[in-house]
């Protein structure tokens, strides 16, 4: 028999710190650097006491700038190293897109394949913090149009706890997005939790009649729409794709044709955006399976407001999510 | 440069600079021949005017060193060992090329050579030659990064966040400006308030000289001196090369921003000509010689045309290759 494993109660925040310290202690070439990951304890208090345990070489504190310990990141992984940068947020990186779409994304095949990238950049993303229009947009799906990079959205405790060695074993570069929000969800891990798949999506919840195709931090909103939509007798399956490059179509396809219909809930913005993009392969290769036009809910499109109502009104909700898959569904409003 | 290290001059290794700078010399123009035969697409940026930088830079470095260049690197790419074969062939686009016809004359790589490319983004490549430095550090490894770039990439914000990073962690690494006065078109003057660059450099707490760049032998002497620093331990170095570059930025440059005589003061001080009659004077070489040394270099450059002309094509079933190291496209 075997025996059942050891739950422990832990956060996504405390799951990243020990998937990093595990990564650390297991691996010489791994080192994390970024700014205020050392001293500080990180700006969302992830590295908290890496410094004390790791030491400054290895826990390294970098000046404000991007672009410069970015490519110090790509560097160090060309000549060996297994780095993880760590940006403050997303909005940030876009002082480092040179050298993450220049290079670390395109030395590979520029150079012939004698070049990989083995370097994994954290970053968080997401509104929902008060924090305005330069610090709570969600471009990891944009991030995502970029061929070369890996794009993982851990949404739950195990993917934040397991996601960070497969993406530090990729020979390749990794992006992980962190949804802010979620560094104080709480849940439960087996005590020996390990790696994760960096490759597919999953069903977090089985139905039959919808499928709520979603990622990151928009996830708890799509499970408790899924439970709303219950109770008016609508069974809702719920995907977490997980990785938004590769895109796991696999996953959601067959999900779609057993339910006959999709809805996309995603943080980023709708025009242009990975909604579109799992849009228009549902109609490529799903279209005689659509029993109802493929719905999406997505953030507004605006740049992040600071007060929290209208905050609230640009980013998906509960209720915008159960109205949608309703109407998806044809039920009268 | 002072009579003594002239008199110092070894027949054997002065011959070996000479020929250096012929190869270089030879193979781009060859290089503009083909440009202009379409054998060569794409941007094409000719070293010409500045080969003392890549000579007497390269063989100061050990095989283990790494080297970060720019798009101007075709020189860089041949002096530190890299094939003209395989760089011929990768500016015709065959899959003989040092990066199988997927970069081009702007993206020369080899892993063997720790040639690090051949970055088209101007200031691009410090940082990775930053963090190259700071993975031979980190790993105990007693190797030094050479980073070249022009002085158009001082205005760059990757200059001064790189070299405050280097001086800030003591990395092995030694910045090489090419400064050859024009970042394409626009001139030092006209986009630097201040035009001094070495004290730019010297400002972010490392040793910064400006080198005569047209002199071989300076340009020797400090990044010797520079490197061996550098690999004792000294932290990062910055050497400003004055020099200057005597054909158009690219192909499609009709060069409307610099007069004649300008440009016909510094061939004046072209390097290879300056040093070969240094060469001449000093009674270093003969002229049976510097015969044998051309011919040496014509029939490498047209054994590298002859290696690109005989390469291949890549199937196109391989294009998403390398996008991936496992090969899926994802």
């Amino acid at each position: 028999m075997p025996v059942a494993p050891t739950l422990v109660k832990t956060t996504y925040r405390e799951a990243v710190r020990a998937a990093m310290q595990e990564a650390l202690e297991r691996d010489d070439r791994v080192f994390l650097m970024g700014e205020d990951v050392g001293a500080y304890g990180g700006c969302y208090a992830v590295s908290l006491g890496l410094l004390e345990e790791f030491g400054p070489e290895r826990i390294r504190d970098t000046p404000l700038s991007e672009s410069a310990f970015v490519g110090a990141g790509i560097g160090a992984a060309l000549a060996g190293m297994r780095p993880i940068v760590e940006v403050m947020t997303v909005n940030f990186s876009l002082l480092a897109l040179d050298q993450i779409l220049n290079n670390a994304a395109t030395i590979l095949h520029m150079s012939g394949g004698q070049f990989n990238v083995p370097l994994v950049i954290r970053m968080a993303t997401g509104a929902g913090r008060q924090l305005a229009a330069q610090h709570s947009h969600s471009l990891e799906g944009w991030y995502a149009h970029i061929p070369g990079i890996r794009v993982l959205t851990p949404a739950t405790v195990e993917d934040a706890r397991g996601m960070l060695w497969p993406a530090l074993m990729d020979p390749d570069p990794v992006l992980i997005f962190e949804n802010a929000l979620l560094y104080n969800l709480e849940g439960e891990i087996a005590e020996d939790a390990g790696p994760v798949s960096i490759d597919q999506a999953i069903v977090r919840h089985s139905g039959t009649d919808i499928t709520l195709i979603t990622y990151g931090g928009s996830l708890g909103k799509t499970l408790q729409a899924a439970k709303e939509l219950q109770r008016d007798g609508i069974g809702a399956e719920v995907i977490d794709l997980r990785t938004l490059r590769p895109l796991d179509m696999g996953t959601v396809l067959a999900s779609v044709r057993k339910t006959n219909r999709a809805l996309i809930v995603d943080e980023g913005w709708r025009s242009g955006g990975i909604s579109a993009e799992i849009t228009t392969r549902l109609v490529e290769e799903a279209f005689y399976d659509l029993d109802a036009p493929v719905a999406r809910v997505c953030s507004e499109e605006v740049p992040i407001p600071y007060a929290k109502h209208m905050e609230e009104a640009a980013i998906p909700q509960v209720p915008k999510i159960v109205a949608a898959a309703r109407e998806v569904m044809g039920f009268d409003e | 440069m002072t009579s003594e290290r002239i008199q110092h001059l070894d027949r054997d290794h002065a011959h070996y600079l000479l020929h250096q700078m012929l190869r270089v010399r030879r193979f781009e123009e060859k290089c503009a021949e083909l440009y202009q035969a379409t054998k060569i697409r794409g941007f094409l940026h000719l070293y010409i005017g500045e080969e003392a930088i890549a000579v007497g830079a390269m063989g100061v470095l050990e095989p283990d060193d790494a080297v970060v260049a720019t798009y101007r690197e075709h020189g860089h790419a041949l002096v530190r060992g890299v094939s003209g074969g395989s760089i011929m062939a990768e500016m015709y686009g065959k899959q003989e090329g040092c990066s199988r016809g997927r970069g081009g004359s702007m993206h020369l790589f080899d892993s063997e050579t720790r040639f690090y490319g051949g970055n088209g983004i101007v200031g691009g490549g410090l940082p990775i030659a930053v963090g190259l430095a700071l993975a031979d550090k980190l790993q105990n490894r007693r190797n030094v990064t050479l980073c070249f770039f022009g002085e158009g990439a001082v205005a760059e914000g990757e200059f001064h966040e790189s070299l405050n990073l280097a001086s800030l962690w003591d990395l092995p690494v030694v910045f090489c400006c090419e400064n050859n006065l024009y970042a394409m078109g626009t001139a030092l003057e006209r986009s630097e308030s201040d035009t001094n660059i070495a004290i730019k450099a010297a400002s972010y707490e490392m040793p910064a000289w400006t080198v005569d760049g047209m002199n071989v032998l300076a340009v020797e002497d400090a990044v010797r001196k520079a490197v061996d620093a550098t690999r004792q331990g000294g932290g990062p170095h910055f050497l400003e090369f004055r020099t200057y570059r005597f054909r158009a930025h690219s192909m499609f440059d009709p060069e409307l921003y610099r007069d004649k005589a300008e440009v016909a003061f510094w061939r004046d001080r072209d390097p290879i000509k300056t040093f070969t009659e240094l060469l001449k004077e000093q009674e270093l070489i003969e002229d049976g010689e510097l015969v044998q040394i051309e011919e040496m270099v014509a029939a490498e450059v047209e054994a590298a045309v002859a290696f690109a002309e005989g390469g291949t094509w890549e199937p196109v079933s391989e294009l998403t290759r390398f996008v991936y190291s496992d090969g899926s496209g994802l």
